[in-house]
């Protein structure tokens, strides 16, 4: 065995799939002096990777998954160790009927072949299942088992072939040096590598390594329980490793999976089962691997009786020869913790990520090193998108242990947490609460999503309901209530989950200026609405600054995307300290008040002049109300007049009281985020990260570039400009829903976003870059009457008053293009707001 | 001085290495004197009676116990062997007296002995206190080197014996009428995912054969259904302990590695030098397992032949 | 014909075995828990004759009221009864487990009549202590044989196989005896799913058990010094292989 070096660029600390799929990404990136570590021997060092059951179900709700788990399947295949046998999931319930139904729609949005099949066609594919307890199942031929300890090893041996990796065995991380913030080297029981990059590839045990380094990451070790039964003579017989699809039992979240002449049973039902990373046994101590845990078999005997149930012609007889608890990563919201840790420069995570994905994320995180962002956008996988809370041990066994029976559930896309809530409340919680808020949770926060005292509004406006109740799961007509009392009114939104960054200095101009696309350079008091670009000129972030001094910005971004903002801004701050960062978030507490008599409302309780000269939109200005220090900023992201008043946190209450009080004269409502994140939002056409704006996608697609480039250089730059010289592969467009009556149910049918937008018989729209068209958000435009949806076309189709379709719970419902491009569908003038 | 009984294990007056071995250790716990059974003369007590003519466990521990009751010594030992802890269990029962076995080392403490014994096959050892009259206790083989024994005049002793302790004596002794097993095999070759097919085995049971032994695989192997389960070697197979172990193309994970642990000496093939059974094993070539087997397969052949 | 298994619930150590920190036990957080594996065999060879012969299995253990577990797995397998001796889960002397499980099995036997044939492991995973079954035998005024890897049931006798070395020792008992069993007997099943489901529901006789304690009292556990093994690499690839046949010679082998 050779010596460890004394240097290197990148240490990635794990040789399970994540590890070395990275390993194997950074060499063919160009990167060298890799070293790789692991405490365990290899090729099988005794994590995650060892125990895996290796099979990949590609169809995902989740566009990122999807991604990911696709070019992972593609990646194995290129490898020589993907065996397609294909897969079902089953349905013992209308319920799952239905899902099944909407995955054939997510299916066709990331164009993988997905079929419903009747119990007798799941017959024919699985002789020995029970098909008299299924309703059907959705059968998806592409389905496939890998062998993840293979592909780490071809991988390991790229980059060894390249001469770009060390990987060093049975070699034990025991400290990590950081030094001013940044990583500096990597201590093991075998000497210290001085590196200029760390990636943690861990898996279970990423926190504890990641500990050593000051930096979390937030996952625990869970229990999936799996059994091998055999011996079968019919899976014997077919002398294949795979002969059978792989069936997913979903309603009893359980799969059975042959291997070999026998069937590995597993489960998602049993209770949760968390462990400490500093618990877990090491190799030498554990009866099989540190990961493959005593079984506890009283929490498996329910599904016994499940796996019997579906098969029993084999499983009756078979005896049950393995049987573990096998640990894996789970993280709060169920995806992988990838991307630079918020705490320490040039310390990466790779954890929490499971075969299936694990070759896309080892890509995605190469290419963010080397790139600085990778193709596929990694949002909803970046370690840097949670809050400090959200970070803690408790928060994640809490979520974790909510969504652990969920991994096979049905998960509206609506749903809210019930574990961890009231964690981040307004100081006015109390008053919104009195008006019987129903809160969504935001960032942590919680955000009346509507109001039950506004019931009464439904029936004054006649709002129609929602038929069926998925469509009305998690909405209320009381939103399009609010909605149209705020336009003949005035509203009040409880904005406090507002991200508040503060930069000052010298340097903060300058600094702002490289950072976003639109010129911040303007006069003290006016803002500027900007994307933020990656350096291929796909969308970043997506916020708004003001200016509020010569060498004073102050950035509000939204609670979904405020982690990941904050830590794409810190890290590319000057070194020489000529702009100082803050961030205020938890110092302001914001309430909008919109409406066309938002004005009188605000005035009556200030002598500050609100004219429309005095108080122009796009400004802001220092308002006191009595002896309430405010910012007014005259903005709207729901279309009507108003301002947000950003007050002390501490006056949150006072304020919120005095515009309640003097809003009753004016017949003030409180008003949710389902109007202001939706319903307000979709009529103006305007955008949110993470539903339209994405890394994957330009401005010039989104519909929001500017008539003029600004001179100054930028991040993203080059790329924009390009893109401007370019016919845009896909505009977005607002469409409205021509038909809500479903053919199949013969009643209204509302979709929640993410559906695929197709041509009228039901073929994908896919642009000239290869992406689909799919519904980027869906939501009532209670002001136009229609029921509106937002999705990228390409040129051929993103002209108005084009027939299209849209496929929700695998039915087609006619839709028309209303609006290509960023022109407001209600109000396209902006007379409203600019009153 | 403390009188030391050891009853001895021989087979025609050849005395089993445990036996010389507990003979030195009761030395250093007293005067030691030799009990045997059978007609061969070997010092010490010559228990002699006509029912025992075979291996016959209660009536030697009946003899021993008749012995003991009138000679009235402070300690017996045995050899820790199959036979000796029987015996001894049996003698410990006779005399309601407690038995420590697989005893490495005594340290007398007033009338109590302070002793360390071996407890899960050795992996695990046990500080305990015996006390008692008599103390009972049996040798774990190789803690101690066998010295040379002053054998002296054999006194005869005849116990008394029931007719009825016949009944667990040797009834009948037959030689192995199964060929080789993995169990008794004195070499087992054996076969994991690096074999890649049931094809691949081939090679290993010529090589096998040409030792004597028997071709074992690992759980891998018997999942894919390349071999049948009653091959499999490990903690879900059978467990084996030959005298050399070699492990072609098997990783050594943990649940095989606790059924071949036993082996006297393991050779791992292995292509990858940092597997388990590579820095686990005694021995261990490095390469793919195939040209390797055949080379070893020629190298036999090629030697015999000269 | 009624046969009765003792069994003992140990834990299944891997390749390195932890100590609590007073010493007096193993660490098991990390481990399950099993019977020992002659026992298992044991278990198997009882519900073998059962098939064969007819009548019951009946398994039993003196542990903590954890030890259900090992007695539901081996109803899991095919065991019929299962009774359970509840200890304060210290680890009991060989005298004082003998006494008890010999009080036990008298008791069961005077209501439900005698066992023909009672089967113990050759000697626990854990302690090793090769006594518990014959102090048993004893007090039961039975005949035992240890170390047999082989077993049948004929005409009022059980013919049991002793292997040592290069023979064979067959052993005669008459009828009712004991015998403690050797690992390689059998190949023990596992349990089937209905196997499982079954255990689950089967109802487990516990009792309190009382210590009478013997002369041999453990103090506490260690470990003993590791052996650090070196691996000789022999060579790579085929021209290892006059390496390897000269090892054979060492070895006695060819």
């Amino acid at each position: 065995m050779s010596d460890l070096p004394a240097n290197a660029r990148v240490v990635v600390i794990g040789a399970g799939i994540v590890g070395n799929s990275v390993v194997g990404h950074l060499a063919d990136l160009g990167w060298r002096e890799i070293v790789q570590i692991d405490k365990g021997p290899l090729p099988n060092p005794g994590g995650s990777t060892g125990h895996a059951s290796n099979f990949i179900f590609p169809v995902d709700h989740n566009k990122e998954m999807a991604m990911l788990t696709l070019d992972s399947q593609r990646q194995y295949e290129d490898m020589g160790v993907n065996v397609t046998c294909g897969g079902i999931e089953v349905a013992r319930t209308p319920e799952r009927m239905e899902e099944l139904r909407r995955r054939m729609s997510s299916a066709k949005n990331w164009d993988m072949e997905a079929h419903l099949v009747s119990p007798a066609e799941i017959k024919e594919l699985v002789p020995f299942i029970n098909e008299q307890i299924l309703l059907g199942g959705a059968y998806y031929p592409t389905v496939s088992a890998v062998d993840s300890l293979r592909a780490g090893t071809i991988f390991r041996e790229r980059a060894q072939g390249l001469g770009a990796l060390q990987t060093f065995a049975n070699t034990e991380i025991l400290g990590i040096e950081t030094h001013r913030g940044r990583v500096k080297a990597v201590v093991t029981d075998r000497g210290r590598i001085e590196a200029e990059f760390i990636v943690i590839a861990c898996g279970v045990w990423s926190p504890r390594i990641a500990r050593m380094a000051g930096a979390t990451i937030p996952l625990t070790p869970a229990v999936h329980q799996m059994i091998d039964v055999g011996p079968i003579p019919i899976l014997q017989e077919s002398g294949k490793e795979l002969a059978f699809p792989i069936v997913r039992d979903m309603d009893t979240y359980m799969y059975e999976r042959q291997t070999a002449g026998s069937m590995e049973v597993g489960s998602y039902a049993h209770r949760p089962i968390f462990h400490s990373p500093d618990e877990i046994p090491s190799l030498a101590e554990a009866r099989l691997s540190p990961t493959e845990l005593p079984f506890t078999a009283d929490d498996f005997d329910d599904q016994l009786e499940d796996a019997l149930e579906l098969m029993p012609e084999i499983l009756s007889g078979a005896e049950i020869k393995y049987a573990v608890n096998g640990l894996l990563s789970l993280t709060p919201d169920a995806m992988p913790l990838i991307g630079e840790t918020v705490e320490v420069r040039n310390l990466w995570s790779a954890a929490a990520i499971w075969i299936k994905e694990g070759p896309g994320t080892g890509r995605a995180v190469a290419e963010w090193m080397t790139h600085g962002y990778p193709d596929l956008d990694p949002h909803a996988s970046d370690i840097a998108r949670f809050y400090p809370y959200a970070r803690t041990e408790r928060h994640v066994r809490a979520r974790c242990a909510e969504h652990f029976n969920k991994t096979y559930g049905i998960v509206h896309p609506r749903e809210q947490w019930a574990s961890e809530r009231n964690k981040r409340m307004s100081p006015f919680h109390a008053r919104t609460q009195a008006l019987g808020a129903v809160y969504f949770e935001a960032g942590g926060w919680e955000r009346p999503h509507w109001y039950e005292s506004n019931a009464p509004l439904v029936g004054e406006y006649a709002v129609e309901d929602r038929p069926h109740e998925w469509d009305r799961r998690w909405w209320s007509p009381i939103q399009n209530a609010e909605h149209l009392a705020m336009r003949e009114r005035v509203g009040m939104v409880d904005l406090s989950p507002f991200v508040i960054f503060d930069f000052t200095g010298p340097g903060a101009a300058n600094y702002l200026q490289r950072m976003t696309v639109n010129n911040v350079d303007v006069a003290v008091g006016r803002s500027v609405y900007t994307p933020l670009l990656t350096e291929s000129g796909g969308f970043k972030a997506d916020l708004t600054i003001m200016r509020l001094d010569d060498e004073h910005f102050r950035v509000i971004t939204g609670a979904f995307d405020g982690p990941r903002d904050r830590h794409w801004f810190r890290t590319h701050l000057p070194e020489d300290a000529s702009v100082h960062f803050e961030d205020l978030t938890s110092a302001f507490v914001t309430i909008g008040v919109w409406g066309p008599k938002a004005r009188d409302l605000v005035q009556s309780i200030t002598d500050h002049d609100l004219s429309n000269e005095a108080f122009p939109y796009g400004s802001t200005q220092p308002v006191d109300f009595g002896s309430i220090n405010a910012r007014l900023f005259r903005i709207s992201y729901v279309g009507d007049l108003g301002w947000e008043i950003y007050v002390p946190s501490e006056q949150g209450m006072p304020m919120w009281d005095r515009l309640w009080e003097a809003g009753q004269a004016f017949g003030v409502v409180p008003v949710g985020a389902g109007v202001y994140g939706t319903t307000g939002r979709i009529e103006k056409g305007y955008r949110l990260m993470g539903a339209e704006l994405e890394s994957e996608y330009n401005p010039v697609e989104a519909g929001l570039a500017r008539p003029r480039v600004k001179d100054a250089e930028f991040i993203g730059k080059d790329a924009y400009l390009k893109a401007r010289q370019e016919e845009p592969a896909a505009t977005l467009c607002t469409l409205t829903v021509e038909d809500h009556i479903s053919p199949r149910d013969g009643i209204k049918r509302y979709p929640t976003g993410r559906e695929p937008i197709t041509t009228p018989s039901g073929s994908r729209i896919v642009d000239r870059k290869g992406r689909p068209s799919y519904v980027t958000t869906a939501g009532a435009g209670p002001s136009t009457g229609k029921f509106l949806l937002m999705s990228y076309l390409p040129p051929e189709h993103a002209v108005e008053g084009t027939d299209l379709a849209v496929m929700y719970m695998n039915e087609l419902y006619p839709v028309k293009v209303a609006v290509v491009g960023s022109t407001p569908f209600f109000d396209p003038k902006d007379e409203r707001m600019k009153a | 001085m403390n009188r030391v009984l050891v009853y001895i294990e021989h087979d025609d007056g050849v005395i089993a290495e445990t036996s010389m071995q507990a003979l030195t250790f009761g030395g250093g716990l007293g005067e030691v004197e030799v009990v045997s059974v059978g007609e061969t003369a070997l010092g010490g007590w010559q228990i002699q009676h006509p029912l025992l003519t075979d291996y016959a466990p209660e009536a030697i521990a009946e003899s021993l116990a008749q012995l003991v009751g009138a000679e009235m010594p402070g300690v017996v030992l045995a050899g820790g062997t199959e036979r000796g802890n029987e015996v001894m269990a049996h003698v410990a029962a006779l005399l309601d007296l407690p038995l420590a076995a697989n005893v490495t080392e005594v340290r007398p403490s007033g009338d109590a002995w302070d002793l360390t014994r071996i407890r899960w096959g050795g992996s695990l050892l046990e500080e305990a206190t015996l006390t008692a009259i008599v103390k009972l206790a049996t040798v774990a083989p190789h803690v101690i080197e066998a010295a040379n024994f002053p054998f002296r005049a054999a006194t005869v002793f005849t116990p008394e014996l029931a007719d009825e302790l016949a009944r667990t004596m040797v009834f009948e002794r037959v030689t192995l009428s199964e060929g080789i097993t993995l169990t008794t095999a004195p070499v087992v070759v054996s076969g994991g995912r690096g074999v890649g097919s049931p094809e691949g085995f081939a090679v290993l049971e010529e090589l096998a054969g040409m030792l004597g032994g028997a071709v074992g695989c690992s759980r891998v192997v018997t999942n894919n259904g390349w071999r049948p389960h009653s091959d499999q070697v490990g903690q879900t197979g059978t467990r084996v302990a030959p005298n050399l172990y070699i492990a072609c193309g098997i990783s050594g994970a943990i649940q095989h590695w606790v059924g071949m642990m036993a082996s006297k000496n393991v050779l791992a093939i292995n292509n990858d030098a940092e597997a388990p059974m590579v820095t686990k094993a005694d021995y261990a070539v490095i390469g793919d397992l195939h040209p390797i087997l055949d080379a070893i397969v020629a190298e036999v052949r090629r030697r015999r032949a000269g | 014909m009624r046969l009765l298994v003792c069994v003992k619930r140990v834990p299944a150590p891997g390749a390195r075995i932890n100590l609590t920190e007073d010493a007096q036990a193993i660490d098991a957080r990390h481990l399950s828990f099993t019977v020992s594996p002659h026992e298992e065999c044991a278990v198997e060879e009882a519900i073998r004759l059962k098939e064969i012969h007819g009548g019951s299995v009946t398994v039993m253990t003196l542990g903590p009221a954890e030890a259900e577990e090992q007695l539901r797995y081996a109803v899991s397998v095919g065991a019929d009864q299962a009774a359970l001796l509840v200890t304060n889960g210290s680890d009991w002397d060989p005298q004082a487990t003998a006494a008890a499980l010999a009080a036990r099995i008298a008791e069961a036997e005077a209501a439900d009549g005698v066992f023909d044939l009672i089967l113990v492991g050759n000697e626990s995973a854990d302690s090793g202590g090769y006594q518990v079954g014959v102090r048993v035998a004893h007090t039961l005024g039975r005949p035992i044989v240890g170390g047999i890897k082989g077993l049948a049931i004929e005409d009022g006798f059980v013919s049991a196989r002793r292997e040592t070395g290069s023979a064979v020792e067959v052993y005669r008992l008459p009828l009712p005896a004991m015998v403690a069993v050797k690992e390689g007997i059998n190949l023990p099943r596992y349990p089937t799913l209905p196997g499982r489901l079954k255990a689950k529901k089967a109802e487990v006789a516990s009792a309190p058990a009382s210590a009478n304690p013997g002369g041999l009292v453990m103090n506490r556990l260690l470990t003993p010094a590791e052996q650090k093994t070196t691996t000789t690499i022999l060579g790579r690839g085929p021209e290892a292989a006059p390496a390897v046949v000269d090892l054979f010679e060492e070895l006695g082998l060819l």
